[in-house]
């Protein structure tokens, strides 16, 4: 039997309406009462949390492990050790890799793969379309039995509604959540920046807002058509902030979420043509940033995660259009959300943030994670609040580098991370 | 050299002062007065190596920045697109990395991508110049446009400059406005509301969808080649409705002051954004514009060429 207590931390379970100093106990993987530890007390592991948070380990509902095909930027067991690093002790891993996990045999390869060589839980999605081509629906009763938690055809956007309506419909049957990347092609163009003053500067083409936002009304109108759930990936503008306000408080089945490099930044970061500014949907106006401040405020965005997208240092030295869409985030999105959020605009409470990081996706998800209920996996996160630290993109556990806040200081971040009772990573 | 130029690359206009430009202007006076001469040769940049680098097809504008380097007595070597490695798959910066392995002093660099040159300007010893990078900046192509306005006119502060065409897509555009901006001039983009859009107000510029409220005013109008061979049929309906709205025909050409300047960067599409005579009219300065934009090359090449060495 191994026996774990972690001490007089504040304890935030938000699961459980919990926010005290207390102790947290784990026995055999397990968060245990302390009746159930039989060890002499020599054989207890110890661990002070006196000034830190000790809270569920955070889920990140939006990562790109690039495994299958692209290993050269990422792997499962290099994006899990990031995922550590940053956190995190589960993460959902996009379906955007080759072959696509559009069938239950490539879903046990990753499953296989994870429990092999990832130090943290990763729950895999399937796609929606065959090959992520918007055309036919995957096997998606098969996906479900295969152990996707979620189907998503992210990084791609179904324009055809027919289909969308009809995979909505099949996802209700099956009980998964569908994950929408919301992009009109049509809208979006070639465009690779925010349409708007810095894209008219500097001749760069436009991504305007409207692409995002006549995907997320289309979103709308199939949830309350289908009566099912439909998650919008990584919102970005003000009107996506409003129709999915709107549409919440008429109790549609919708919600949203955000990413760090949204609420960090503007697009006037792209004025030197760094690709590591380069991301999908692009970084928009400060009226946008300020919208989904509010959004996260007021819980119309519920869910906090970072898009975790690697690409390989040659990949991203190209001319600016050429250059491929995405921003790496496991190891600097709590350290940026907390200081942004909680610390510098005082838009939400760190119990607030940790909620957006577990029980919301817990929820959509229907995962058993995200709480420290008696008898449920020992996933726990201790995070100093108060730790100033300045990003360093060539510490990074990720295989890639291609982060925009490399010498950002930040205050707060994670300083160790338990997965089933076992510190995977520590500060 | 001087503390009036400090920068080894030239990328665009936006990123210079009123002063900068000026003394680009200046510098090129004293060139411009090389090429009236029998021997039409300085020693300038001998013994240094200049690369024009054209990724993006253009005649023009190599021409100019060659014969520039030439008279310069610079060795010049061209590479296009389909000559160098690009198309075996080399990135650009591979490509560039080569060629300063070669010793190059200055990379002139034409590319489809907005940013090419900055990419490249931040990675190599060698002087890079912009020869107009996607829809971004063309500055020398802005430089040539100015210095040909100062030359007829005197000034450039206080004229009214009417820019027509396809603004959205314009690199040369940009650079222009940019430029007049800061010396002063007002500038009025015109042209039909989705190639011309508001958003260019917020650059410090009149937007006007009317090309006859605009002409009476104007000092100087600067044509923009309308490109029909890419189809922009999204952006437009077609030449003849273009025309009707926004050519300047032989009629329209009445409304203009007696000593407005007509200009256009070239390739001119005679009958599409200028009549035919109006293109080869009094007003017209087309050829000064190429006359001198040669002028304005040996002095970016000299000003760039010394700071890199």
């Amino acid at each position: 039997m191994s026996a774990t207590i972690i001490r007089n931390g504040r304890l935030i379970d938000p699961a459980n309406n919990r926010d005290e100093i207390a102790d947290l106990v784990i026995v055999d993987g397990r968060i245990a009462e302390k009746s159930e530890i039989r060890n002499p007390k020599s054989e207890i592991d110890e661990i002070d949390a006196g000034n830190l948070i000790v809270c569920p380990g955070l889920i990140d509902m939006h990562v790109h492990l690039r495994e299958p095909g692209f290993a050269h930027k990422e792997t499962i067991e290099s994006g899990a050790r990031a995922a550590a690093a940053g956190g995190f002790t589960t993460i959902v891993c996009m379906p955007n890799t080759s072959p696509v996990p559009d069938n239950p045999s490539t879903i046990a390869w990753i499953k296989d793969r994870a429990a092999e060589a990832a130090c943290v839980n990763v729950l895999p999605t399937g796609a929606i379309s065959r090959n992520l081509a918007g055309e036919e629906l995957a096997p998606i009763g098969s996906l479900a039995q295969a152990g996707v938690v979620a189907i998503t055809d992210d990084g791609h956007c179904i324009q055809n509604h027919e289909v969308m309506r009809r995979a909505v419909e099949y996802a209700r049957m099956v009980g998964l959540p569908l994950l929408d990347h919301c992009q009109d092609y049509n809208l979006a163009g070639n465009g690779v920046v925010n349409e708007g003053y810095w894209s008219t500067l500097l001749g760069l083409p436009g991504w305007p807002a409207a692409s995002e936002e006549a995907i997320v009304m289309r979103n709308i109108l199939l949830a309350e058509l289908c009566d099912h759930h439909i998650h919008c990936q990584h919102l970005s503008t003000a009107g996506s902030v409003r129709l999915l306000r709107e549409a919440r408080a008429r109790g549609v089945k919708i919600s949203g979420e955000v990413c760090p490099h949204h609420v960090a930044l503007t697009d006037e970061a792209i004025q030197n043509f760094d690709t590591n500014y380069k991301v999908n949907p692009p970084l928009r106006a400060r009226t946008d940033v300020d919208a989904l401040l509010e959004g996260i405020a007021d819980g119309t965005l519920s869910i906090l995660c970072s898009d975790h997208a690697p690409h390989a240092t040659f990949e991203k030295e190209v001319e600016f259009d050429a250059a491929p869409f995405g921003i790496i985030g496991l190891e600097t999105e709590l350290g940026l959300f907390l200081d942004l959020l909680v610390h510098k605009h005082g838009k939400i409470d760190i119990l607030r943030l940790i909620e957006m990081y577990t029980v919301e996706p817990a929820r959509l998800l229907r995962i058993n994670a995200g709480t420290l209920s008696i008898g449920a996996p020992a996933d726990v996160t201790v995070i100093d609040p108060n730790l100033e630290w300045t990003v360093r993109v060539d510490k990074f556990e990720s295989a890639s580098r291609n982060s925009p806040f490399d010498g950002w200081k930040l205050k707060g971040r994670a300083v160790r991370t338990i997965v089933e009772g076992k510190t995977v990573w520590k500060l | 050299m001087t503390t009036r130029w400090t920068r080894k690359d030239l990328l665009g206009l936006r990123e210079l002062s009123a002063d900068e430009i000026n003394f680009v202007l200046e510098t090129t006076d004293a060139f411009k007065q090389v090429g009236t001469r029998e021997i039409k040769k300085v020693p300038a940049l001998r013994g240094k190596t200049l690369v024009n680098f054209f990724v993006e097809p253009s005649t023009r504008t190599r021409t100019s920045f060659e014969l520039a380097a030439f008279r310069l007595s610079a060795d010049v070597i061209n590479l296009s697109a389909t000559a160098s490695s690009l198309t075996k798959g080399e990135t650009l910066k591979d490509t560039a990395r080569n060629l300063e392995a070669l010793h190059a002093d200055i990379l002139v660099l034409r590319h489809s991508s907005a940013g090419a040159p900055q990419f490249l300007a931040n990675r190599l010893r060698a002087s890079v110049i912009n020869a107009g990078d996607g829809a971004h900046e063309h500055p020398t192509q802005a430089l040539l446009d100015l210095y040909t306005i100062r030359e007829k006119r005197e000034k450039i502060g206080g004229l009214h400059v009417a820019i027509i065409g396809d603004i959205l897509f314009s690199r040369v555009a940009r650079s222009n406005i940019f430029g007049l901006v800061k010396l002063g001039a007002r500038v009025t983009l015109v042209g039909p509301s989705t190639l011309v859009p508001r958003e260019f107000e917020k650059l410090g510029v009149e937007v006007s969808h009317k090309i006859e409220d605009v002409l009476p005013q104007a000092d100087v109008v600067n044509l923009l080649r309308i490109q029909h061979e890419r189809q922009r049929r999204e952006y437009f309906p077609g030449l003849g409705e273009y025309i009707r709205l926004f050519g300047l025909t032989k009629e329209r050409a009445k409304l203009l002051k007696p000593d407005c300047l007509i200009m256009h960067p070239g390739p001119i599409n005679r009958g599409v954004e200028i009549d035919s005579e109006v293109a080869d009219g009094l007003q017209s300065v087309i050829l000064d514009q190429v006359t001198n934009g040669l002028a304005v090359r040996m002095a970016v090449l000299y000003l760039c060429g010394g700071i890199s060495t």
